[in-house]
């Protein structure tokens, strides 16, 4: 399903009806193609080509500075294309708005702002909202229900400063749950987060999986990826591979991924081994 | 003096009676949406102050024209102001104070809620920058309309002029930080200075010009409150109403931006946009600002009020008001002191009174002033202090205690501790072990028995037995779940057992019962009294001051297996 490797032809610019993985396109969440990002002239990602399943929990695993965040971010028009062309579902970002979530990194914003934890997560429902007008109550209820989800109903009227990090980050998935999308890119779910929320997280993963939403998620701790994760994609400045976790996710693979460091403890390794 | 400045016939022009209705029907008008719930706030005070303006004939009436009213305020030297004078200025009789009063504080109320929304989203230097980029806007707006042969004091051209180089200022800011690698202070610095140093400039070259009537052009500078006209009052009630009403439009749009412009690109709304709207609003407001308190003042006006209402709340909707409060009393307080004293400049004044407000809020709001972060801090050492007494006694004289439990006279039967022996168990000073040790005695927490030493009272065996227990299950914790070694746990619970609540205790009592049946057991239906029901389990680690030979024979084994 997954095809970064394919020669077919990309650079026609009608939007083609079937992915090249041979679905309709309209049941692709996602379909980047020949997306190149440049922060002044240094290329950040370079001719990424990616279809993501439906349905599916996604990882995307690479080094720092590999253009993890920068994929999620390009892809949701927040920060400009050098080039490349994305589609959810078959259409552009703008008019797919509603069904598309995102968990920003959760150091992304100061948490010392005068909002109560209900406050941010009714922000979810601002695009069903509309300018200008009130929050009504049925949003208020639904976000009320998002925060009991991620198990912080007790919290709802306290000050997001007073909240743990792990508390802060469940604020942040039920921010994007009470929008009701039908895939979700996370940047970094499980970064920096308590036991207890790793297991809230890693249940509504299952939950969202199993309701046929798509997960995107970066992902930083190569242990668990196997674990969370149906499949991966391995980014580094360009695609590496793409696919289902147990044929994709393999060391040979990671090795590309995270070039020389990985080699280097490898080497390591290998002469602590050899000294022994 | 204002006939000098040819500016009477504008002033009969604008007749406050007539005016004062039409305002009041538009602003009524304008409001309807809002007058429901909360935002009727905001339109009663703008029909409060349209009120407020209006001469009427009890107290106003031809007595109160400007010129006569003058000699009251302006007293050849300084002296202090008698009581006449100080109740005609706070009861608003004079025509020019109240205008003067009703046109700060409507200024300080608006800049209040605007700043609040530019202080959150870290552009309070913004405001700063606009200002001073407005100057070359009104000297080069002097010069074209001079040139032009109008008269170079057309309030409406030099507004016009300020308001295109604000956004000019503005907008050069947000395209450097966009476009070039130059972080936002530094395109800050260079866009204030640079905007700054075209106007001085501008304003030597009208120095030279023919026509040469400047004067008054540096009121924009410095400001010139006490000089503010009916007509300045009611343009400054109206941008004042505007920023207020669009404010309250766009209240979640600009939170949203405030706290996450990402999500909130995310959920349609264009940062580039609502950034625009709200550096408009900014904008306008410093512009009409400028006469009143000058371009280096005014940006005081949009960050103090703002800034010391948030030491008071933790609701961005209650900050608003707060700081729109805030404001509008620095402009009451600020117009009014200065109406009185007149050798004192009121822009001066009215941020020099913001100033206090923000002082007093550091000082003493309740949850995030210094006094109360202090206190707070206070207590909590002072609590952890008294734990750390209190589990020193009960260790030192603990398997004698525990034998003793639930009897009479528990408490007392280890005998007294002597002061020494406290000493050695903790690195504390004698005079900390002796400051804690009184304070202990006067919450009747230990008695001092004679010869320098001490025991627990009953109450204190109860607090001492549930300070050892929440300690010792956070160090049974952090050992079976965090793979913290043995020798560190004790550092780190002395550290951590403050933030063991109740529920966090019932946790680890669960997490816990597997691996220690004999805290299960104790902790069954106990209820409340949970000092004397629970069991206070054993300590991990070999107690200090405690030799082998102390420790019961059950223990002695697993202490000395982890030596």
């Amino acid at each position: 399903m997954i095809d970064t490797h394919a020669a077919t032809d990309v650079t026609s610019t009608d939007t083609p009806a079937v992915s090249r993985g041979g679905l309709p396109l309209d049941r692709v969440p996602l379909a980047v193609h020949d997306l190149t990002v440049a922060y002044y002239r240094k290329p950040v990602l370079w001719d990424v080509d990616f279809e993501a399943p439906e349905g599916k929990l996604i990882a995307i695993v690479g080094p720092n500075g590999a253009g993890k965040s920068t994929l999620i971010k390009a892809a949701l028009d927040l920060v400009p294309r050098t080039s490349g062309r994305v589609l959810f579902y078959g259409k552009p970002y703008r008019r797919q708005r509603q069904l598309i979530g995102y968990v920003p990194q959760r150091e992304s914003v100061d948490w010392d702002f005068p909002v109560t934890a209900l406050d941010v997560v009714v922000m979810g429902r601002y695009g069903q909202v509309g300018w200008c007008r009130p929050v009504g109550r049925q949003h208020r209820e639904a976000a009320r229900a998002a925060l009991e989800h991620v198990g912080m109903g007790d919290f709802a009227g306290r000050q997001i400063s007073q909240l743990s990090g792990g508390q802060q980050q469940r604020v942040f998935l039920a921010r994007a749950l009470a929008q009701d999308a039908r895939l979700y890119f996370m940047d970094e779910p499980f970064a920096g987060v308590d036991a207890a929320t790793e297991k809230a997280i890693v249940r509504i993963l299952h939950e969202l999986r199993s309701g046929g939403r798509t997960v995107i998620a970066v992902h930083h701790d190569l242990q668990t990826v196997p674990e969370y994760f149906d499949h991966v994609l391995l980014v580094n400045l360009r695609v590496v591979a793409a696919g289902p976790t147990a044929s994709t996710f393999t060391s040979e693979n990671l090795q590309k991924t995270f070039g020389g460091r990985l080699t280097l403890l490898d080497q390591a390794a290998h002469a602590l081994a050899s000294r022994r | 003096m204002l006939r000098s400045q040819g500016l009477t016939p504008l002033a009969t022009d604008l007749d406050p009676s007539r005016v004062a209705p039409r305002c009041a029907g538009t602003v009524t008008r304008a409001l309807r949406p809002f007058l429901h719930g909360r935002r009727g706030i905001l339109a009663c005070l703008c029909m409060a102050s349209v009120v407020l303006l209006a001469p009427d004939a009890a107290v106003g009436g031809t007595e109160t024209h400007p010129e006569a009213d003058r000699s009251l305020r302006a007293p050849a030297t300084w002296q202090l102001p008698s009581v006449p004078q100080v109740m005609r200025v706070l009861s608003l009789r004079d025509y020019n104070t109240r205008v003067v009063v009703v046109g700060t504080m409507l200024l300080g109320a608006g800049a209040g809620i605007i700043g609040t929304f530019l202080l959150l989203r870290k552009r309070a230097l913004m405001a700063d920058a606009l200002s001073h980029a407005a100057l070359p806007g009104i000297a080069l707006a002097f010069i074209v309309l001079e040139a032009a042969g109008l008269s170079g004091k057309s309030r409406f051209g030099l507004l016009s002029g300020a308001l295109v180089f604000g956004a000019a200022g503005v907008g050069a800011v947000l395209m450097i930080r966009r476009w070039t690698r130059v972080k936002e202070d530094a395109a800050l610095a260079i866009v204030l200075s640079v905007f700054f140093g075209l106007g001085v400039a501008l304003l030597g070259v009208i120095q030279r010009m023919a026509t040469g009537n400047a004067a008054g052009l540096e009121a924009f500078i410095y400001g010139k409150t006490a000089s503010m006209l009916f007509s300045d009052a009611v343009w400054i009630g109206a941008v004042a109403g505007v920023v207020m009403v669009v404010c309250g439009m766009f209240f979640k749009e600009f939170t949203l931006l405030c706290f996450d412009q990402d999500f909130a690109g995310t959920q349609g709304r264009s940062g580039l946009l609502l950034d625009t709207l709200m550096l408009g609003l900014a904008v306008l407001i410093t512009v009409i600002g400028l006469q009143a308190v000058g371009l280096i003042l005014i940006v005081a006006l949009l960050v103090i009020p703002p800034a010391a209402a948030r030491f008071w709340t933790h609701r961005l909707p209650v900050m608003a008001v707060i700081a729109a409060g805030f404001g509008a009393l620095s402009g009451l307080l600020g117009a009014s002191v200065s109406a009185l004293a007149p050798r004192l400049p009121a822009g001066a004044i009215i941020i020099l009174v913001a100033a206090l407000l923000f002082g007093v809020s550091l000082l003493f709001a309740p949850a995030r002033g210094f006094l109360s972060t202090a206190w707070q801090r206070f207590r909590l050492e002072r609590k952890v202090g008294q734990q750390h007494v209190l589990r020193a006694l009960f260790e030192s004289g603990e398997p004698l205690v525990q034998q003793a439990q639930g009897k009479p006279g528990a408490a007392a039967a280890a005998g007294p501790v002597p002061f020494a022996a406290l000493l050695a168990q903790r690195s504390w000073s004698p005079a900390t072990l002796r400051r804690l040790l009184a304070a202990a005695r006067r919450a009747g927490l230990t008695r001092r028995d004679g010869d320098d030493a001490y025991h627990l009272t009953d109450a204190g065996l109860a607090a001492a037995r549930r300070a050892v227990r929440n300690h010792r299950l956070w160090e049974l914790y952090l050992l079976t779940h965090a793979e913290v070694a043995t020798s560190h746990v004790d550092h780190n619970a002395d550290a951590l057992e403050d933030v063991l609540d109740p529920t966090l205790v019932a946790q680890l009592e669960e997490t816990l019962a597997a691996q220690h049946p004999h805290l299960a057991a104790a902790t069954g239906p106990a209820g409340e009294g949970p000092a004397v029901a629970a069991a206070v389990p054993p300590s991990p680690h070999r107690l200090p001051g405690q030799g082998a030979q102390d420790v019961p024979a059950g223990r002695a084994g697993n202490v000395s297996g982890r030596r």
